[in-house]
């Protein structure tokens, strides 16, 4: 399996230059094994995806981890949408009173959005993600509800031997500075138990933290604790805050390493970047 | 492994907060987790407890009316409420692990997250005598 990184930004996306190096676009990632692709979250990072070139296929799947802005934002500005030939698939959390379709279209109609999501050309269905794994093509898709204000999951994905695990905006423990120590009571454990790869949030230092508990997002601190309880073998630090800039965020992550013997390969997300399992 | 449901998880995060006593079972009834408020009543740390079937803990704590009478585990509100998926409430003593019988009000409501299942109960419980 390929990960290609998209959009690494949470809350709004950033042109600041001094965001550069992590990126700009809010999230989305891309799954990609052959001729076989999922899109993570329609952030404005889906907006970098060469649709051209490398969708033939006529069916296109988008799943959707919440509908916080971030997360989807891109969607209506994504070409396919606006193919009549394309066939694109929908997925997100149910959960709530409101179908995933209505709740959907309050943001893809007016005065948010000039088109109504049912003039929107493709062939559009919206699927509620299932409470069981699922396949979609070569995919196995386990999706849980996670620690996030609002219905929201976090995506196991199984291609062959290989899992990874994307969970972009997530408060494992709140207002706490430990996981709690049974793996049982910890949000999001099994999706990111023994995993390949992790992606996880990890907006804020374990000082901002203390000033932002219950905001739905977790400290650097607990997303390598949270790697280390579920043996992640890579963790990737994802859904970088808008308000740092990446001098701010090189040094909150070499300040955390000065303390914290690390076990497996760490790193901060970049847009643009590939990584391979 | 199979982790707790993520309400369930919530739930337990909003005990750990809360000076109000809360108890936690899942979908069988099994005893998950009690806060510290509620160890204060109940006599025990829950680390000495630790996880107990419904048969246990629906006796252990020797729930009673005024007279004495033992009160038939079916009867407790939280044992309802894992039957119907029903909320429940109901005033009763109980007998601490402390040996000091407590009069309290037990208002129990099902756990159903968005998955729709029952995940479980939670009761927040009140000594009465106690002013928090």
């Amino acid at each position: 399996m390929r990960i290609k990184l998209h959009g690494t930004r949470g809350a709004y996306p950033t042109s600041s230059k001094e965001n550069q190096k992590f990126g700009g676009n809010t999230a989305c990632i891309e799954i990609i094994d052959g001729d076989e692709r999922l899109i993570l979250d329609a952030g404005t990072g889906i907006l970098t995806i060469d649709f051209d070139t490398y969708y033939k296929a006529d069916r296109i799947d988008i799943l959707l981890t919440h509908l916080h802005m971030d997360h989807i934002q891109g969607l209506g500005f994504c070409k396919p949408l606006f193919n009549p030939e394309k066939e694109v698939h929908i997925w997100g959390p149910g959960g709530s009173p409101n179908s995933l379709k209505s709740r959907l279209n309050r943001f893809l109609s007016p005065p948010l959005f000039p088109v109504m999501l049912r003039d929107i050309p493709c062939k559009l269905v919206v699927h509620e993600l299932p409470n069981t794994p699922f396949a979609l093509g070569k995919f196995l898709i386990n999706a849980e509800f996670i620690s996030h204000p609002g219905p929201t999951v976090g995506f196991r994905i199984q291609c062959g031997s290989k899992t990874i695990t994307y969970i972009p905006d997530h408060e494992p423990v709140i207002c706490k500075s430990h996981l709690y120590p049974e793996d049982e009571w910890i949000s999001g454990f099994d999706l990111a138990n023994d995993t390949d790869l992790l992606i996880h949030d990890s907006q804020y230092s374990s000082e901002e933290y203390e000033k932002k508990g219950g905001w739905g997002h977790c400290s650097l601190d607990i997303a390598v604790e949270l790697s280390e309880r579920t043996n992640t073998k890579r963790l990737v630090l994802f859904h970088h805050d808008p308000t740092h800039t990446d001098t701010h965020r090189i040094e909150m992550f070499e300040e955390f390493k000065k303390t914290h013997k690390l076990n497996i390969p760490i790193e901060l997300a970049v847009q643009g970047t590939e990584i391979e399992v | 492994m199979s982790g707790q449901q993520i309400e369930i998880i919530l739930a337990r995060q909003l005990a750990d907060c809360l000076s109000v006593p809360v108890f936690i079972v899942g979908p069988e009834g099994t005893l998950l987790f009690y806060n510290e408020p509620a160890e204060q009543i109940l006599g025990k740390r829950f680390e000495d407890t630790g996880e107990m079937l419904v048969g246990e803990w629906g006796e252990i704590w020797y729930p009673h009316d005024e007279d004495g009478n033992a009160i038939p585990r079916e009867e407790l509100p939280l044992v309802k409420t894992i039957y119907s998926h029903e909320p429940g409430h109901k005033t009763f003593w109980i007998k601490s692990l402390a040996g000091k019988s407590i009069k309290i009000s037990v208002t129990s409501i099902p756990v159903i997250g968005r998955s729709k299942q029952f995940s479980g109960a939670m009761a927040i419980f009140w000594d009465n005598d106690l002013k928090v």
